[in-house]
């Protein structure tokens, strides 16, 4: 088959085959683009925390009439209060392991801060950003993280101070990721680090392997895995608990500890929708938005494509019906009907050719548009070319039916008066 | 003539149901598409106070050390300091000002026996009522004064005097806060300005219900409530917010003209040099935007929306695409039937005005199913659960806009094909006959 009886036959539909060409580019332009969306946003919501996610809770709750000053005095009221519920919660039924939590992995309450290899160092001179997890020496087991290097925490490493009280601990874990970065010779452990400009170093005693600091805004994208954990009981008026429970328990602790930590001290406040909750409804929470956007990209490209898929098929039908008599008249003179099949899916693969390089430079356009208006990463080319096979391949499959149709045209058609 | 041209077009879309079915569909899809994205947009990034909005001015000031990363980012940092908020506010530059914070408040019933709960709260002082434009039901707010005497007073909205109260004139009576008695001394009318402009950057939400409890800032912080939100930026004791380097609160300020606002902007200017002198600042920077300028410079409203507004809109152009490229099919298929009204004696405008009823009409089909797509789609918002879900209705203008965008997109959909209807010569249709 060759090409200039094709273009030949084209220039007389002009304007048909740039509104094809021109549908098959915006198409591919928006389909690719969405493509990436859903596939960056995805790849998000899939990455693990480093934690063992399934059997853990999250309680929070703040006490009624609990002293609420800084003082020696309250400080230790507070924690008494906190011991009487951690022992409570321990011994519960079902219950594996507990720590006192000021936040975890995707809550978006976050505690951010900077370490320095330097004494005095605040924020502005600080060798990385970080997030804090303040726990006791239950908090490795509780949160499910593995220790790679060095020791977890033990009861006498753990201390408990005020809630704003900014003297920093005496040893601390940090994630890997961290300590690759503070240490790039993988010499972080018993290593000294100042952390939000203190003078005195806390001791670098263990390294987990992975665990994702507790917000997933775009703004801790740049230390996602610097995580720091901190033997303290933090003491005020309210407290967080993670609870581990044992395998398929969850969902019977889930209802008693409540009534639980009433029967402690009933002087508390604990929400009744988010006062209790499973790590999979934190995680469900904080991605809640990155799944809707990924699922209506979806169903949007998924539409997109129906309609220009039909709007091909109905331009050849029309294009078929028109050239019934040359179609004849071909078959007369000897054309095979492979041969007039041929011809439509060639002529539909010349079009959206043309039509995909246009959809590549507008692809390209419209990422960079993206990148500009929103936190956007630039798209790799393999998305530019799976959408050209997609849009090629949809021009083919839209063609198929129209162009078996025109196959079908018998060559007697030629002998008759149009 | 119209009614002709009518009848003309209804054979016509009857004569082909398939074609005139999908391009029906595809205009009823990208306008249900970009009708729902654009409600959401209208509402997501609406005036909050319609009337007053070009009197409300946001301040903002630089405190932080030329060093720290923020300060890179070249931007002003979005609060202000406790000792800035109270230096600007007893300056009385502006007639009406006032510093807000946020606060996750616990309140205790006192006369019913139902346990305590959480609700936002707003801590704030005297000028936020009528600067606002907060109506009251019962009572009013409360004096400068009593932010001075740290009097313990609450303002509280009616959502929550219904839960307590039972929709009762509560003025005089208690309320716990934070283990505290305040005395109710006023009683808000329904109110929720949307967006939430207030509580930008406070921890509040930006959108959905109003806040339950407002409380004098003073007394709150009497009371040990903190803000949900603070950010440091130095060294130094952090225990005492109210002289701790660290930023908690939004500063307003009401101006009535171009000359007030201009005069205002020089006092925050000489403040910011003045407080550099005094070494607090390292740089002299101050910034004043209006309500609305505030809001936008913030993007207030969330990416995700915006991008599928971006999404939508080329949803629709793609289905525009694809309706002029169908109806450019059918009209180049009746050549012979143009032909023949040609030669019967039709003027090309009135071949031209025939084509376009029949894409205004398709255009208005589209626009009816398109509003049922759009309602779907509204209807789906509503079931999820982000802040503004409650706020997502079609409302009249919006009504009225679907169909206009449908006709319109119909009738540029029809121009080219009417076009080249109009052009064809008559003579050979009818010869090849």
């Amino acid at each position: 088959m060759n090409l200039p009886p094709i273009i030949a036959a084209l220039r007389k539909h002009k304007a048909g085959v740039v509104l094809i060409a021109l549908q098959i580019a915006l198409t591919l332009a928006i389909v690719c683009n969405a493509i990436f969306i859903i596939y960056s946003r995805v790849e998000n919501v899939q990455r693990p925390t480093g934690m063992d996610e399934s059997n853990l809770l999250l309680v929070e709750q703040q006490w009624v009439g609990a002293p609420s000053g800084d003082d020696a005095a309250s400080i230790q009221k507070q924690d008494s209060m906190l011991r009487e519920d951690l022992a409570a919660l321990r011994a519960m039924p079902g219950v594996s392991s507990v720590t006192p939590i000021n936040t975890i992995p995707l809550l978006n309450s976050t505690w951010g801060g900077a370490v320095a290899l330097k004494p005095g160092t605040d924020l502005r001179g600080g060798d990385a950003r970080t997030v804090f997890y303040y726990g006791d020496d239950q908090v490795l087991a509780t949160l499910g993280v593995h220790l790679v290097a060095g020791r977890n925490f033990n009861a006498g490493d753990v201390t408990n101070k005020a809630f704003r009280d900014n003297s920093e601990p005496d040893v601390v874990i940090i994630t890997k990721a961290l300590a690759d970065k503070l240490f790039p010779k993988g010499d972080a452990l018993g290593k000294g680090i100042y952390l939000n400009g203190d003078t005195k170093p806390s001791t670098i005693i263990g390294e987990v392997e992975r665990l994702q600091v507790s917000s997933n805004s775009s703004w801790v994208s740049a230390f996602t895995w610097n995580s720091t954990i901190g033997p303290v009981r933090l003491n005020s008026n309210f407290a967080r608990y993670a609870i581990r429970t044992k395998p398929g328990q969850l969902d019977t602790v889930r209802r008693g500890v409540s009534n639980l930590l009433y029967r402690v001290n009933p002087m508390r406040v604990i929400d009744d929708e988010d006062g209790v909750r499973s790590f999979a409804d934190i995680r469900a929470e904080a991605y809640r938005a990155d799944v809707g956007m990924a699922v209506l990209m979806g169903v949007v490209c998924l539409i997109l494509l129906a309609v220009t898929a039909a709007g091909i098929v109905g331009l050849t039908s029309f294009w078929v019906g028109q050239r019934h008599r040359q179609i004849g008249v071909r078959r007369a003179l000897g054309a095979r009907k492979i041969d007039i099949l041929h011809y439509f899916q060639l002529e539909n693969l010349l079009i959206a050719g043309v039509g995909a390089v246009i959809g590549i430079g507008l692809a390209i356009g419209l990422n960079l548009l993206l990148i500009q208006n929103f936190e956007m990463d630039r798209m790799p080319v393999v998305y530019v070319l799976s959408g050209l096979v997609v849009v090629m391949v949809l021009g083919q499959a839209a063609v198929f039916v129209p162009a078996r149709r025109a196959s079908n045209v018998p060559p007697v058609v030629a002998t008759r008066s149009a | 003539m119209f009614a002709y041209y009518l009848d003309l077009a209804l054979r016509s879309l009857k004569r082909n149901k398939v074609l005139t079915a999908l391009m029906v569909l595809a205009l009823a899809l990208g306008i249900g598409a970009s009708m729902t994205t654009l409600t959401l947009l209208r509402l997501l990034s609406g005036n909050p106070l319609p009337e007053k909005s070009s009197q409300l001015f946001y301040v903002q000031l630089d405190p932080y050390p030329k060093d720290h990363p923020f300060s890179r980012s070249d931007k002003l940092p979005w609060l202000l300091t406790y000792v800035d908020a109270m230096n600007l506010l007893h300056a009385h530059r502006a007639p009406r000002q006032a510093a807000v914070a946020m606060s996750r408040m616990k309140l205790t019933p006192t006369t019913t026996q139902k346990r305590p709960f959480f609700s936002d709260g707003v801590m704030t002082t005297a000028d936020f009522f009528g600067m606002f434009e907060a109506p009251f039901q019962y009572g009013g707010g409360w004096s400068a004064a009593d932010d001075e005497t740290r009097a313990k007073v609450v303002v509280i909205a009616e959502a929550l005097n219904n839960r307590l109260f039972g929709g009762a004139n509560s003025v005089g009576r208690m309320l716990r806060i934070n283990d505290q008695d305040f005395r109710i001394i006023g009683v808000l009318r329904h109110w929720s300005p949307q967006p939430h402009f207030y509580s930008l950057y406070l921890g509040g939400r930006n959108y959905g219900d109003g806040d339950a409890v407002f409380v004098p800032l003073t007394s709150a912080r009497a009371a040990a409530l903190d803000p949900i939100n603070e950010f440091s930026y130095g060294d130094g004791n952090r225990e005492v917010l109210e002289t701790a380097p660290v930023i908690w609160l939004g500063f307003w300020a009401q101006l009535p003209d171009k000359s007030a606002a201009s005069a205002y902007a020089s006092f925050l200017t000489a403040y910011a040099q003045q407080q550099v002198e005094l070494g607090r600042f390292q740089r002299p920077r101050s910034s004043l935007s209006t309500l609305m300028h505030w809001l936008d410079s913030q993007h207030v409203v969330p990416d995700n929306v915006r991008m599928q507004t971006g999404l939508a809109f080329s949803f629709l152009l793609i289905c525009i695409v694809n309706t002029v490229g169908l109806l450019l099919a059918k009209c180049l298929r009746r050549s012979k039937e143009i032909g023949v009204r040609r030669a019967l004696g039709a003027s090309r405008p009135a071949i031209f005005a025939q084509f376009m009823v029949e894409a205004g009409l398709i255009g208005i089909a589209g626009g009816a199913f398109g509003l049922l797509f759009a309602e779907f789609g509204l209807w789906c918002i509503r079931r999820q659960p982000a802040e503004y879900a409650s706020l997502a209705h079609l409302n009249l203008s919006m009504f009225a806009c679907t169909f206009a965008v449908a006709l319109i997109a119909s009738l540029i959909a029809g121009i080219l094909p009417a076009w080249r209807a109009c052009v064809i010569t008559p003579a050979p249709q009818l010869k090849s006959a």
